[in-house]
């Protein structure tokens, strides 16, 4: 079983960015699960949610203590130190920030840490700093868990209700943060 | 279409009802429940469905509409949580009272005071003794098939059923599961058609809660429970007629039956005891322990009417019973816990104890599951909060 956490602020669309994996996990041809911690539900308030991908039926309803990638969608939860609780030499990071990852204070091999300015990129493409489609579409390339294509489809599916424009836009966000190099 | 989606659970929940085709719904929103009644409200405003949306300026209103709706002999549905419950109290009791086939789901929620929107069962425990079905679900699948077979057991019982959903866990999550379409719903499910001694009608005048004297309100106190007593029987029929139409074989009734689920060795020497969602996380738990074959799972699917037998012949050769509680009734020990020692008593020596888990939202860890399963192998036998 592979474990996500993805750590943000209320607005971010952290509780969306859990529900795409698991839509796109599920349609390449994988079991998988997807729910929220949510906390006050305000926006700015930090949010965290968890994704389950399994090859057999997952039964499990605990919470992610032990993540195999850690996404974090906003560089100053940082601060807090038990942002990364849980984590092991293994798992994957992958930050929205600014910073070059030999700037950060994280006790991981640096191939194990992937940085992304993906508030660059969603302002560019979106206008808005909603960063989770750019950082799925980095996840997609740095780990290789979910295929861009399976992704691109996850978004079709889950903003089905929302207007085409808003669809192109986020499926662009996703292929300029996959296609970037790292 | 009977395929496997990816859905959040709300959203699984609502399309089943919208399959099932009730003529008037009535809520109003509350967390966790709001996703539910919001999807059936965008089906109505999209223009998908016929039924009426009624939403209430309170949840008092919510039931009372729901209650009258069905008194006239039509398929109603409402959905609710934590104070949104309390606030129905009233109804939920007159509406059992009055034998009225309502289906409802209890999105499940801690109470006030202090405030809190995340999930336990102290909700429902608080109409544990109105007189309706309560079902428990473990997860998606187990929620949308309990709501097609809570429609069937209503209308043909003519009692009222509540559908449990842990809050949050259940309904936000996303897990894949399969929505019966609206065929093979009717082929398990006919049209509501009561009789027309049960519904309020010009050309056949009746009453519905009527003042009742000293002289006959008991008999008819002992006929709803009883009733209820024997709806076990009905409960278990109609979810293995359901399994059938869906084409689930159940191999072992005795350990998989519409009351209850045992998963785990033939003789366990401890068994844990619970409901909802929580029997998963166990599940997994016990998968990973060195020395699982001593350990079993009994799910209560069936909470209201209470499962004697079944439960008891799972448990007759325990020496350890642990019961995990999302709820308490202060002052004494679990719903559940009390419920299985009031049943085993003078039929069972297993020691039984109490454990108090997840209240307001906290997690139920893989730690607080071995946790249970070291403590309840001790001596002592007090209540336990298990908070790690």
């Amino acid at each position: 079983m592979l474990q996500i956490r993805i750590h943000g602020r209320g607005g971010q669309g952290v509780v969306t960015a859990a529900e795409l994996i698991t839509i796109a996990a599920f349609i390449d041809g994988k079991q998988s699960q997807a729910f929220p911690s949510f906390g006050v539900e305000r926006t700015g308030a930090p949010v965290e949610s968890y994704v389950r991908i399994d090859d057999k039926p997952i039964k499990t309803h605990e919470q992610i203590y032990q993540p195999d990638i850690l996404i974090i969608q906003d560089s100053t939860l940082l601060n807090n130190p038990s942002l990364t609780n849980g984590i092991n030499s293994k798992t994957k990071i992958i930050i929205n920030t600014t910073k070059n990852k030999t700037d950060l204070k994280l006790k991981l091999p640096k191939s194990n840490i992937y940085t992304i300015d993906a508030t660059k990129i969603a302002m560019e493409i979106l206008g808005k700093n909603i960063v989770n489609t750019v950082i799925l579409g980095a996840m997609s390339k740095f780990t290789g868990l979910i295929s861009l294509d399976s992704l691109k489809k996850a978004i079709r599916e889950k903003f089905s209700d929302k207007n085409e424009e808003l669809i192109i836009k986020n499926i662009k966000a996703i292929e300029k943060a996959y296609h970037k190099n790292f | 279409m009977t395929t496997f989606q990816i859905l959040e659970g709300s959203r699984a929940i609502a399309l089943t009802i919208k399959n099932i085709a009730p003529a008037v719904i009535s809520a109003y929103p509350i967390t966790p429940q709001t996703h539910i009644v919001e999807d059936l409200a965008k089906f109505k405003s999209d223009g998908q469905v016929d039924y009426e949306y009624i939403r209430a300026e309170s949840e008092f209103a919510a039931a009372s509409i729901v209650l009258g709706a069905s008194a006239t002999g039509v398929r109603v549905y409402s959905a609710t949580s934590s104070q949104g419950l309390l606030l129905m109290t009233e109804v939920i009791y007159n509406i059992a009272g009055m034998r009225l086939p309502i289906v409802m789901t209890c999105a499940n929620r801690a109470v006030s005071a202090p405030i809190n929107i995340w999930n336990d069962q102290q909700d429902v425990m608080t109409i544990r003794d109105a007189g309706w079905i309560l079902l428990f679900a473990e997860n998606h699948q187990e929620a949308v098939n309990q709501h097609v077979m809570a429609y069937k057991l209503a209308e043909q019982l003519q009692l009222p059923v509540m559908v449990n959903v842990d809050g949050f866990i259940l309904t936000h999550s996303y897990e894949p599961v399969i929505i019966p379409d609206t065929k093979l719903i009717k082929k398990y499910l006919p049209n509501y058609k009561p009789n027309a001694e049960q519904y309020l009608n010009t050309e056949n005048p009746i009453t519905l809660g009527a003042l009742v004297t000293p002289m006959h309100y008991m008999e008819i106190r002992q006929e709803l429970h009883n009733d209820l007593i024997s709806s076990l029987k009905t409960i278990d029929q109609e979810y293995k007629n359901f399994q059938k139409i869906f084409n689930n074989k159940i191999q072992n009734t005795q350990t998989n039956n519409g009351l209850i689920e045992y998963t785990g060795p033939k003789n366990a020497s401890t068994i844990l005891v619970a409901m909802g969602s929580v029997i998963g996380t166990i599940k997994d738990t016990i998968d990973k322990l060195p020395n699982c074959n001593n350990v079993g799972i009994l799910k209560i699917k069936c909470f209201r009417p209470f499962p004697e037998k079944e439960i008891l012949q799972i448990l007759k050769s325990a020496k350890y019973i642990a019961v995990l509680d999302k709820s308490i009734s202060l002052g004494q020990m679990g719903c559940l816990a009390s419920d299985i020692k009031a049943i085993c008593q003078n039929k069972i020596q297993a020691k039984i104890q109490s454990f108090i888990v997840g209240l307001g939202g906290k997690d139920i860890t893989e730690k607080i599951i071995r946790e249970i399963i070291k403590e309840v192998g001790n001596k002592n036998n007090r209540t336990l909060f298990i908070n790690l």
